[in-house]
């Protein structure tokens, strides 16, 4: 366990020296979520309709575009190899990049969502349902991105192919993401919703760092 | 599973390939011209949709095969990663857009059924939406296993997107499902009404079994072609 924590330690150190790269992500989520008014209109009732689908999207296309580096800096400077020599299980070498994925993109948009939200015209319990979705449901999305990651390594145009790749299995994810926040307007059931993009994230824990791990040991032959 | 690893041999499989594929392909054109006779002339028009049923004779069994080829991309998938058959890969490589033309088939084929029937080319109706997103899902694998300039590495990196996709696809169903009766109800006429009809079932089988014969020969026959592709590339590297 200690390998593990070393590992997130690492990659937390890395994003630390250099901000940049989550600055980056985080202003590309503040870009993309305001051109949603500028290219529908300013007109409230339908921004504030729209607003968890927007935001939902928008952290979804965030967390991808973050993610061609995941593994590909450590494939070039030979960390990767490495990993796959180390003692300890690959599977949790692969699931401690993610963590530290999710600490970087997951967590900062979780927190920025509902600031953005603001300006869709939410009401603060609405924004309090966004920021506890995205909160549960991008561990799925750094865990499947980072799965998508692994698999493109070293592949020619990898950032377009990891999008196609990562997309369709996301959908689950955005449909229930985006699905809680708009019971609450249509009083549904939103603890269901949280309930199921929970056990989402649960699958995608108990299942990606297994194919990660191997698509990591065809990238090391 | 013995005969199975029996074939796994490319040349073995390749000379069995040779024997089958003539009476197959004789066989696919007699049944689709009996198919398309039954299906176009002999079946009578439904009493509700009238001439447009007979696009269900493509449709349906499109559907049908478009599933069951990404069953066949995850078994060949599997077969690669656990057996390290050579064949499966190729196979795999060879089946991925025969699959993804089925699929591909079938939305174009419900669009233009759409149009007259439902009013609409597309509605974001729930088997309409899984079915998109089954297409993604072949073109990922399409692309990611040609992706690599060692052609090795994308076989297996796309065998591990084919299963991982394989546990994902009831998943989507679901959400799909659930998110579509969340925002409107379902609305859409069905085939027939609760049964279907003889006259119309025994040409709707019969084309199904056609347009498997035809899946079946088309990737037996890229599979010989990926074969080919293989030894070549090889024969280069090495002279």
């Amino acid at each position: 366990m200690s390998g593990f924590a070393g590992l997130v330690a690492r990659d937390l150190r890395l994003v630390w020296r250099r901000p940049g790269d989550v600055a980056v992500v985080l202003a590309f989520f503040v870009v993309a979520t305001i051109l949603f008014p500028l290219g529908i209109g300013p007109e409230a009732n339908v921004l504030a309709r729209i607003a968890a689908g927007v935001l939902w999207c928008a952290a979804l296309f965030a967390a991808l575009l973050s993610l061609d580096r995941l593994f590909a800096a450590d494939h070039e400077d030979g960390t990767l190899d490495l990993l796959l020599l180390a003692p300890w299980p690959l599977e949790l070498a692969a699931l401690a990049k993610c963590c530290a994925h999710w600490i970087v993109t997951g967590l900062p948009l979780a927190a920025l969502a509902p600031v953005l939200g603001v300006t869709f015209g939410l009401e603060p319990r609405v924004l309090w349902a966004l920021a506890a979705t995205l909160l549960v449901g991008t561990p799925t999305l750094s865990l499947i991105g980072g799965l998508a990651a692994a698999l493109t390594l070293g592949a020619r145009k990898s950032g377009a192919l990891l999008a196609l790749l990562a997309l369709p299995l996301c959908v689950p994810t955005l449909i229930f993401g985006a699905g809680a926040v708009e019971s609450l307007a249509t009083g549904g059931d939103f603890g269901a919703h949280i309930a199921i993009l929970a056990a989402l994230a649960l699958v995608a824990l108990a299942t990606t760092p297994w194919a990660i791990a191997a698509a990591l040991r065809q990238a090391g032959e | 599973m013995a005969d199975l690893h029996f074939l796994a041999s490319p040349a073995r499989f390749r000379r069995l390939s040779q024997r089958v594929l003539p009476s197959l392909a004789l066989a696919t054109v007699l049944m689709l011209a009996f198919g398309l006779y039954l299906a176009l002339i002999q079946s009578p028009p439904d009493y509700q949709q009238g001439d447009t049923v007979r696009i269900m004779f493509v449709h349906v069994p499109s559907a049908w095969l478009a599933m069951a080829g990404y069953g066949l991309l995850a078994a060949l998938g599997a077969s690669l990663l656990i057996w390290r058959h050579p064949l499966a890969a190729l196979m795999a490589r060879a089946s991925a857009p025969v699959g993804a033309g089925f699929c591909a088939v079938c939305l174009l084929t419900g669009a233009l059924w759409g149009r007259p029937m439902w009013g609409a080319y597309w509605v974001w109706d729930a088997r309409l939406t899984s079915m998109l997103l089954l297409f993604f899902l072949y073109l990922g694998h399409i692309a990611l296993s040609r992706a690599y300039d060692e052609p090795e590495r994308g076989d297996r990196a796309a065998a591990i997107l084919a299963l991982v996709g394989v546990i994902n696809l009831p998943i989507i169903k679901f959400s799909v499902d659930w998110w579509n009766t969340l925002h409107q109800p379902a609305s859409v006429a069905r085939l027939g009404g609760p049964s279907i009809h003889p006259s119309i079932l025994v040409p709707l089988l019969w084309m199904a079994a056609t347009l498997f014969l035809l899946f079946v020969l088309l990737v037996l026959l890229r599979t010989d072609t990926e074969i080919d592709r293989r030894r070549l590339e090889n024969a280069e590297v090495q002279s």
